[in-house]
């Protein structure tokens, strides 16, 4: 059977989660490895939140938010801003590929953009392959 | 064994021994411990073997203290005898309790470690070709020593403990603290944090705090400090948003930035995680490059954010 990546997209809620939606109602076509999670803004995913989906079984990580100076909360995708290079150091130095962790912004009348960008990270993810932190994780369990 | 005293067993796994001179440095306390307890077993401290603990009965120690983190089949087969010989096993330290300084070898392979710590050190005998193996042939004979281990585990990857007491070392007044309430059966739930509290390090810090923002990180050196002012606020890096309190804010009252060997707060698993996004937030740019800039004064993220916690983190170790 062939990989299928599996993306979870943290997506805030004001720009590109509508954004997405205007994808949908476009009936604009992507593909369907994205898991979509809502969030309020792109500063509310906390870097935790990103590990964790990795180590829980992802292939990827998207986070879209506003585009920079459209905050629905003025400053917050700043913050995301300047946590995502600290994130992906950190993610290089645990040996996880910085192409599988992507921050992007996306305003809600960017449905095709959306599309795009889920497009093109689907198949850079396919290209590096599973990630298998999960499986990796329960065998150091067993396999000391 | 027909006794009131309790029965005390003190463990080193990965450790480095400071865990075990800290519960030394309750001074005269200890002798009030050596009076009400009995020590059965303290390899740093008393003379003593494995098979002693062996021949106990299951649960007849009262209280063990595992300091160190489990980094070879020695350390997990002592951890899981004194987990059957004890009705409170305690992760004494940040090593037990979140792998601690060894937990940093999760960063590194077996087997780079082993290249490095017996072939390709400068100060290994030239020539050397010996690595030590779990078992070796001699003489017709077998020998056997532990197993080194793939990665650093903490204590609670291989047997339930009952309570963590974090620090590096846990401060000697909160070691008091938690051994008088073994004495006194007030412990707290089981799987609780003792010793320590549940807020930030920033709260109990007497440091001025105002509204954080950074355009440059400083090691400690190279600034004037103003002694009375957050060290974060004046770009030394401190882990204080991100740590819990309960040491008596040791390092910062020394002019140095917190370390973390408290671990995270209360309902936060990825220490490290909390760190990056409160130091994140306070750079005072909204330029991508510049970010970047002011991030490139941080040469090594990882150590400083899971210095004492990586086997305890959300990935627990690298991956490449």
């Amino acid at each position: 059977m062939s990989f299928e990546p599996k993306i979870v997209g943290f997506l805030c809620n004001w720009c590109s989660y509508t954004g997405a939606d205007l994808a949908g109602t476009s009936r604009i076509q992507y593909p369907p490895n994205i898991n979509i999670i809502r969030v309020m803004c792109s500063a509310r995913v906390e870097p935790d939140f990103v590990l964790r989906a990795l180590a829980g079984g992802a292939d990827g990580v998207l986070i879209c938010g506003c585009h920079p100076g459209d905050c629905h909360y003025s400053e917050g995708n700043y913050k995301a801003m300047r946590r995502y290079p600290l994130l992906k150091t950190l993610l290089k130095e645990y040996g996880v590929d910085n192409d599988r962790v992507r921050l992007e912004w996306v305003s809600a009348s960017e449905g095709q953009r959306f599309a795009d960008i889920v497009t093109d990270m689907t198949e850079r993810v396919r290209a590096l392959g599973p990630l298998r932190l999960k499986t990796d994780l329960q065998t150091d369990r067993v396999e000391r | 064994m027909a006794t009131n005293k309790l029965q005390v067993a003190i463990y080193w796994g990965a450790a480095c021994g400071g865990c075990d001179v800290a519960v030394l440095d309750t001074n005269e306390f200890i002798l009030d411990l050596a009076a009400a307890a009995d020590i059965r077993f303290w390899p740093i401290a008393v003379d003593g073997k494995y098979s002693d603990v062996e021949a106990m009965a299951d649960g007849e120690l009262d209280l063990a203290l595992f300091n160190g983190a489990v980094r070879n089949s020695e350390n997990e087969h002592v951890a899981k005898l004194l987990r059957k010989k004890s009705k409170v096993l305690v992760a004494l330290g940040s090593c037990a309790h979140m792998g601690g300084i060894p937990g940093l070898a999760n960063l590194a392979t077996k087997e780079e470690i082993l290249l490095t710590a017996y072939l390709a050190n400068p100060s290994v005998e030239p020539g050397n070709q010996t690595i030590p193996q779990a078992r070796t042939a001699i003489d017709g004979m077998t020998l056997e020593i532990p197993y080194f281990f793939k990665r650093v585990f903490r204590l609670a990857d291989v047997v339930d403990v009952d309570y963590f007491l974090p620090g590096c070392p846990p401060a000697p007044v909160q070691i008091r603290n938690v051994l008088l309430a073994v004495v006194k059966g007030e412990l707290p739930p089981r799987g609780s944090v003792v010793g320590a509290s549940d807020r930030a390090l920033c709260d109990d810090c007497p440091r001025t705090k105002s509204e954080k923002k950074l355009k440059a990180f400083h090691r400690p050196y190279e600034i004037v400090q103003d002694p009375t002012r957050c060290l974060l606020e004046q770009g030394i890096l401190c882990m204080g948003p991100a740590t819990r309190s309960g040491c008596g804010v040791r390092c910062p009252n020394s002019n140095q930035g917190c370390r973390g060997c408290y671990g995270p707060l209360p309902g936060v698993t990825d220490q490290g995680a909390k760190f990056l996004s409160a130091l994140a937030s306070i750079i005072d740019s909204k330029d991508p490059k510049e970010i970047d800039e002011i991030l490139a004064g941080l040469p090594d993220f990882i150590g400083l954010a899971y210095r004492f916690g990586l086997p305890a983190s959300t990935l627990q170790r690298s991956y490449r």
